[in-house]
């Protein structure tokens, strides 16, 4: 049971996310609700990397166990890391139409349609 | 062995790092850096694409001792390395994405001159291909996931780049949000493959797969997450947003890039899961969302008033002839005799129809940004009599026009036919939906055709002259493959098109082109 | 190179230089058929003014028929279609994200009943 927990995290954090996307109408929310999902991308991934009993592959002086490949904990470095820049560009675009529209508003930003 | 695959990655992504340093120099030189870099790159791809035809799928693990060296010997018989698999299927995207590169960076260099920040425009736009050819090439899911973020940042904010008063930060905004978002849930679903077979390996996911109830939420994920990246009814709704705001030479590669999700879509189909999912389900579920891509965007186009807005309509309707052709394919795949009967010729035409697609898809949109180059203006209602001035643009337009109408001689012909002629014997409902969708198609050109080009010289366009010469290059270079395509249809589906149908269709063969013989 | 190649597409074929060569005859038959018509036309005369009964012809802009009035029949026509399926295109980010989640939902029943 206490190996599951994390999974229900993940679910917990993904689907306020979700909510936050879909509910709140500012952009900057919108960006914090993608961050959110984001974290419980990283949460799952790491979980996943969890070995019971394994040990970190780290030779120096290692006891002769079983290492765990360090597959998913690459994986969830790129993805802070792609994270920072979705975020960071985003946000950029967040600052430039506030700028331009004077608003952050979903409402507001709809110029394109039909 | 070949190196070529590396340096397909590695060109790109120097020229673009370099780009801002050669700015600083000058524009002159900055601009043949470009070029430079841009024929490296195309000449990278196109050796590659040789290679691959002539002796069959190339594989090249990064970092290895010997690049064909898939299983480390110490690693338990499990592909550790990140893979580079490029079969015919890969090789047909890697040509079509060279060639729109080739054609959009020769038309940037005149369309951008006026421009200011052409450094990191052209920095972001040999990103915006690296990540391209990397999705398309790599056999390895989360590296397809990073090079999906690099196409999409690169991609979103290229297509932000010109702010137009806020409404291309629009367009960019909404492209970035929803690749971010099918990004993320791709990732997800690439976590619940790792828990099940403990690798990310397409090959080896393949090759152990046992189909649970955590994979269907995997495909599930996967494939609606790509779909809305390409573009398909009905998470279609950026594609007119972002196309019509961002600079055409830009909207041209943004074509490859979801041409590039739809290829991954169909890896995933076919080469990752393949028969171990309910095959039939799955195909008719991208069959559906073709034909709703096909019918929406093509009713859609016809009343729109802006001319890159109607093209991204078509774009979306497009698409629809993809996936309808190659669902086809999918859900007969189980069946060896329906299969041979029409399900190959549906994915030969689907495919064929991808490079089709985005040497018109593209041409239109480099003659849109002609249009405004010249004029300054978009919109239909305003336009008029532009053919009495632009004679050349006319003429390409009129090729584009008539080759994604379906009208013979042209290539859009050829791989129509061939998607009618096996959906068919399918579903013949479905065949004679096409059909309408293309007549509709044609309509909607004539429209554009006439207030754009017909009607008498108009006062205020009395200056407007032709484009700049590689603006032409760029528009004439696609126009002539258009011809030739369309000339020799046989040709092209021989030596191309059936190759990489066949490399989708043969699971087994992908598997043991990195595993080995087991 | 063999020029009688053809796509077969299974149950048809398709063979653009038997079409051209086709497209060809029919043009040149058009072409004579045209030539025998009348020869008094010349370029730079009064001939080439648009005639309009007499009147003076209007201002260039307002001869051309604009993109909008095109297919006004066509949309007219589809009312009850068109007017459902615009005001679908809202340009708010929050629908885009509700149609991915709910075709997410959509085709996960779709596979799940049909598994």
């Amino acid at each position: 049971m206490i190996e599951q927990i994390p999974y229900l995290a993940v679910i917990l954090i993904a689907g306020i996310g979700i909510a936050t996307i879909l509910l709140k109408k500012n952009l900057i929310k919108m960006i914090m609700g993608l961050a959110i999902i984001e974290g419980a991308a990283n949460l799952f991934l790491v979980t996943l990397g969890y070995r019971e009993g394994g040990i970190a592959p780290i030779f120096t002086s290692a006891p002769g166990k079983e290492m765990v490949l360090p597959t998913v904990q690459a994986m969830t470095l790129t993805n802070i890391v792609i994270g920072f820049a979705t975020t960071a560009l985003l946000l950029a675009f967040a600052i430039m139409i506030y700028r331009k529209y004077g608003s952050v508003e979903t409402n507001n930003i709809r110029r394109l349609r039909e | 062995m070949s190196q070529y695959a590396a340096l397909l990655l590695a060109i790109p992504l120097i020229a673009a790092f370099a780009m801002p340093l050669f700015g600083l120099i000058g524009k002159k030189i900055r601009n043949s850096w470009a070029i430079l870099t841009m024929l490296a790159t195309v000449a990278a791809a196109l050796i590659l694409v040789w290679e691959v035809l002539t002796q069959g799928t190339i594989i090249y693990a990064f970092g290895a001792v010997d690049p064909s060296l898939t299983i480390p010997f110490d690693s338990g018989g499990v592909p550790i390395r990140i893979l580079f698999v490029i079969d015919a299927m890969s090789a047909f995207m890697i040509l079509t994405a060279a060639i729109m590169m080739f054609a959009a960076t020769l038309y940037s260099i005149s369309s951008e001159s006026e421009q200011t920040g052409q450094d990191g425009y052209y920095a972001l736009l040999f990103l915006l291909m690296a990540g391209i050819f990397g999705m398309v090439s790599t056999g390895d899911l989360f590296n397809f996931f990073v090079f999906l973020e690099i196409n999409s940042l690169a991609g979103a904010a290229l297509a932000a780049y010109r702010i137009k008063g806020g409404v291309a930060v629009e367009g960019g905004l909404k492209y970035a949000f929803i690749s971010t978002v099918s990004g993320l849930f791709f990732l997800i679903a690439v976590g619940m493959l790792y828990g099940q077979y403990n690798s990310l390996n397409i090959a080896y996911i393949a090759s152990v797969i046992d189909f649970t109830g955590l994979s269907l939420v995997a495909v599930v994920l996967m494939i609606v997450s790509l779909a809305m990246k390409s573009g398909s009814v009905p998470m279609h709704f950026w594609t007119p947003d972002t196309y019509s705001s961002a600079p055409s030479s830009i909207t041209a590669l943004l074509i490859v890039s979801s041409m590039a999700s739809l290829y991954a879509i169909f890896r995933i189909a076919f080469s990752l899961f393949g028969l171990t999912m309910n095959v039939v389900t799955v195909g008719w579920v991208i069959i559906i969302l073709g034909i709703l891509s096909m019918f929406i965007g093509v009713s859609m186009a016809l009343p729109q008033k802006d001319v890159k807005r109607l093209m991204a309509y078509h774009s979306v309707s497009q698409i629809g002839y993809m996936l309808v052709g190659l669902g086809v394919g999918l859900a007969v795949l189980g069946d060896q005799q329906m299969l041979a009967q029409f399900g190959v010729v549906a994915m030969e035409g689907g495919i064929f129809h991808i490079i089709n697609y985005a040497l018109y898809k593209g041409l239109l949109f480099l003659i849109a940004g002609a249009v405004i180059y010249r004029c300054g203006t978009a919109n239909l209602n305003e336009l008029g009599g532009l053919g009495h001035s632009m004679k050349w643009t006319m003429g390409f337009f009129i090729i584009a026009a008539l080759a994604i109408a379906g009208i013979p001689p042209f290539n859009g012909f050829a791989s129509k036919l061939m998607i009618y002629e096996s959906v068919f014997v399918f579903n013949p409902f479905i065949a004679v939906i096409a059909m309408v969708v293309s007549i509709m198609t044609l309509a909607s050109f004539v429209k554009v055709f006439h207030s754009m080009f017909m009607g008498p010289k108009l006062p205020q366009y009395e200056t407007v002259k032709e484009v700049p010469m590689p603006m032409l290059i760029g528009m004439g270079l696609l126009a002539v493959l258009i011809i030739l395509f369309g000339l020799f249809p046989d040709l092209v589906v021989n030596t191309l098109v059936e190759p990489a149908a066949l490399a989708l269709i043969d699971r087994s063969g992908y598997i043991t082109s990195v595993m080995g013989g087991i | 190179m063999d020029f009688t190649a053809t796509l077969v597409t299974g149950t048809g074929f398709w063979n653009p230089i038997i079409w051209i060569l086709a497209f060809l005859i029919t043009f040149i038959v058009a072409y004579l058929i045209w030539r025998s018509g009348v020869s008094t036309y010349q370029k730079g005369t009064e001939q080439v003014k648009p005639y309009l009964s007499g009147n003076a012809e209007p201002d260039k802009n307002a001869v051309h028929i604009r993109g909008g009035n095109l297919y006004w029949g066509f949309t007219e026509g589809l009312k009850g279609y068109y007017s459902r399926l615009i005001p679908l295109h809202t340009g708010d980010l929050n629908d885009y994200m509700l149609w991915y989640f709910g075709v997410v939902i959509a085709v996960f029943a779709l596979v799940v009943i049909f598994l």
